[in-house]
């Protein structure tokens, strides 16, 4: 294993799915579903069975829209709001219409929801206005429920292939150029149709804790989706609108106040004090925890050390099994007890993510990207703050429209000197002598991410980066080095990281105003509704780099009266009141 | 510009005496999301798990999975 050999196969499918974490199963599934006789492809980087975001499982869902308890008109309102304005609402919507089918789908999966003791869903606040957050208590299975499911359909699953490339022509989607992360073997897909679910580019920023791997997303979804994208030609929305998470400090996972608010946790400063009204995660609550760290009342704690024993026995139960289950030896190696010390919380990484923000490649209510026969869904796609249960109703979306798109349609053909010349760019670091290992690459773009693009943005800091960013290119291309073909993948993903530090250093520079709180916090500009209350596209120019265009927001669905839009800039406890 | 060999401690630790390489078993090697774990010889001629690349996410699906209990996640220490 991991010895470079020489190879090329070529298969064809009619829908080829990139990425078998939460979006790309469920497309997969509902693909098949809906033409039992369509060969659907599920391909990923690792292993369908612990890939992606949900590799552990997951606590619970955080944007559910159950009838009863809130309206598919309240949510999309909510998440309007929540993401500043700019949001096409018709994917929202949509989402929020079918998600409790989705969860009914789930149900039968064999993965269990809370129900209280009347058998109802025992759904929890902790958005600023709506009631969303739908505790698992069997979380941890989520994967293995699904992959059951995948089996069962017959979908045909390829593991540790990563995708390079996107192959396109005749104006459509016509396949994907992949590698095998073992042998560097290469194996080229020709699909009618192409389903991308690679999740968040979460490798971008460095973590404060030096560790390359130690990020707040899985740390193998390093934006391989957003940099295939911009290769064949899609638009990317909004990639300034980072995203900022607050985090346990050093260990780099959620301390998870959507599992502990409802039980009476809460973010605190230094004192103890509550400084947020809403613990739910938005660029404006970023930017108050921010200042708190800054204006020296921090650190800021995750508070749990005035709860009853029963409570925090309970919150101990689901954070230590399920989504990031070390979290327990964490605190046992710091002797953090819940009961009697506060959970240090810092800031995270920057990434792309539309899981918790907005950035994302673009796509519209049927999943669908700029590309004919090409879709997106997850944190990679742009519908905001769409979470697990977004991945998996937009992934449904995807499924259900792909297996109609490939009814029409044959294989697009495809430039052959594509695949040649994709080659020839991968095992470049495979034909030299020496040079500098993809660990360094990566560490160094990291570094400077952290040290240019994190916000507070200041212009001149986001050209010097451009400048070393294209420094860091030129060592990338010409001395890149690796020794096996393990190290192939490591290389392969630092040259997606590269491409995603150059998107969010453009993407920033060209929207003059600041915008979603910390997100877009652009120090010399103010906000600017007369010029940007628009999207942002970022395309690949004519002169191979970032080009951009503005977008106009669609007309809302749901109107939003002029006292609501700023709900979520109220953040600030009122110190008056804030004595408890 | 040769390549320097930098020591470093890793996170997953495997014991030898309950791993089940031996017989075939790959489960730790197959699920991880990172790939960092291979089959090596030992000195003993027998099969076990180790972990070769240091790039983990301390997420555990090598502990939670294998059939023997041989693996333990620990943090890394940079972060720990």
């Amino acid at each position: 294993m991991d010895e470079i050999l020489d190879g090329l196969t070529q298969i064809d499918c009619d829908i080829l799915v990139i990425g078998g974490g939460t979006a790309g199963p469920m497309a997969a599934l509902k693909a098949k579903r809906k033409n039992p006789k369509a060969n659907v492809v599920l391909l990923d980087k690792a292993n369908v069975k612990r890939s992606g975001a949900i590799s552990m499982g997951m606590d619970g869902l955080n944007n559910s829209v159950i009838p009863g308890y809130a309206t598919p008109e309240q949510y999309t309102k909510e998440i309007t709001i929540a993401n500043d304005g700019i949001c096409d609402q018709a994917a929202v919507y949509r989402y929020a219409q079918e998600c409790y089918g989705i969860i009914e789908e789930l149900d039968e999966f064999g993965i269990r929801f809370q129900k209280d003791e009347n058998g109802e869903y025992d759904v929890k606040k902790v958005h600023h206005i709506g009631t969303y957050v739908l505790p698992m208590p069997n979380g941890d299975t989520v994967k293995k429920a699904l992959y059951r499911q995948l089996r069962k359909a017959r979908i045909n699953i390829i593991n540790r292939y990563m995708s390079t490339r996107l192959l396109t022509g005749e104006g459509r989607v016509a396949g994907a150029i992949c590698v095998n992360t073992r042998t560097a073997e290469f194996l080229v897909v020709r699909a009618k149709a192409v389903i991308m679910g690679l999740g968040a580019a979460g490798r971008l920023g460095l973590p404060t804790s030096g560790y390359l791997m130690g990020t707040y997303e899985n740390p193998t979804n390093s934006g391989e989706g957003y940099s295939m994208a911009y290769h064949a030609g899609a638009g990317l929305a909004n990639l300034e609108c980072y995203q900022i998470n607050p985090l346990i400090k050093d260990y780099n996972g959620p301390a998870c106040a959507y599992v502990a608010g409802p039980m009476g946790g809460y973010t605190a400063n230094a004192k103890g004090e509550r400084f947020i009204e809403c613990d739910y995660w938005s660029g404006q609550m970023m930017q108050e925890f921010y200042d708190e760290l800054q204006g020296g009342k921090g650190p800021v704690y995750l508070k749990l050390n005035h709860l009853a024993e029963e409570t925090v026995s309970e919150i101990e139960r689901v954070l230590h099994i399920v989504e990031r289950p070390t979290r327990g030896h964490f605190h046992a190696g710091r002797g953090t007890d819940y009961r009697k010390q506060m959970i240090e919380m810092h800031i995270s990484e920057i990434g792309f993510c539309s899981g918790h923000s907005a950035s994302g490649v673009f796509v519209d209510e049927h999943a669908r990207t700029t590309i004919p026969g090409l879709y997106a869904a997850g944190d990679m796609a742009n519908v905001p703050h769409n979470y697990m249960l977004g991945a998996f109703t937009n992934g449904a979306f995807a499924g259900l429209d792909a297996a109609d798109f490939i009814a029409d349609v044959d294989f697009a053909a495809f430039d052959e000197g594509e695949v040649e010349a994709e080659r020839n760019r991968v095992l470049a670091p495979t034909k030299r002598d020496d040079g500098i290992p993809p660990n360094q690459i990566e560490y160094k773009t990291r570094r400077l991410v952290n040290d240019y693009l994190q916000p507070p943005k200041v212009t001149a800091k986001m050209e010097l980066a451009q400048k070393r960013f294209e420094e860091v290119r030129d060592d990338m291309e010409q001395g890149m080095y690796v020794q096996d073909s393990h190290e192939l993948m490591r290389a392969l993903e630092a040259s997606s990281i590269l491409d995603c530090a150059d998107m969010a250093a453009a993407a920033s520079l060209y929207r003059t105003e600041s915008r979603w709180g910390l997100y877009h916090n652009r120090v010399e500009y103010e906000r600017d509704n007369e010029n940007w209350f628009c999207h942002t596209i970022l395309t690949k120019g004519e002169d191979g780099k970032p080009a951009h265009r503005k977008q106009d927001v669609k007309p809302y669905v749901v109107e939003i009266a002029d006292e609501e839009k700023d709900a979520y800039d109220k953040q600030r406890v009122d110190p008056s009141v804030a004595a408890e | 510009m040769p390549l320097a060999q930098t020591s470093t401690t890793v996170p997953v630790i495997v014991n030898d005496d309950l791993c089940i390489a031996d017989k075939g078993c790959t489960v730790c090697v197959d699920v991880c999301p990172l790939d960092v774990l291979r089959i090596v010889e030992t000195d003993e001629g027998n099969k076990t798990a180790f972990m070769k690349y240091d790039e983990c996410w301390y997420c555990m699906p090598c502990e939670a999975d294998c059939p023997t209990g041989a693996v333990t996640v620990n943090l890394p220490y940079l972060l720990k």
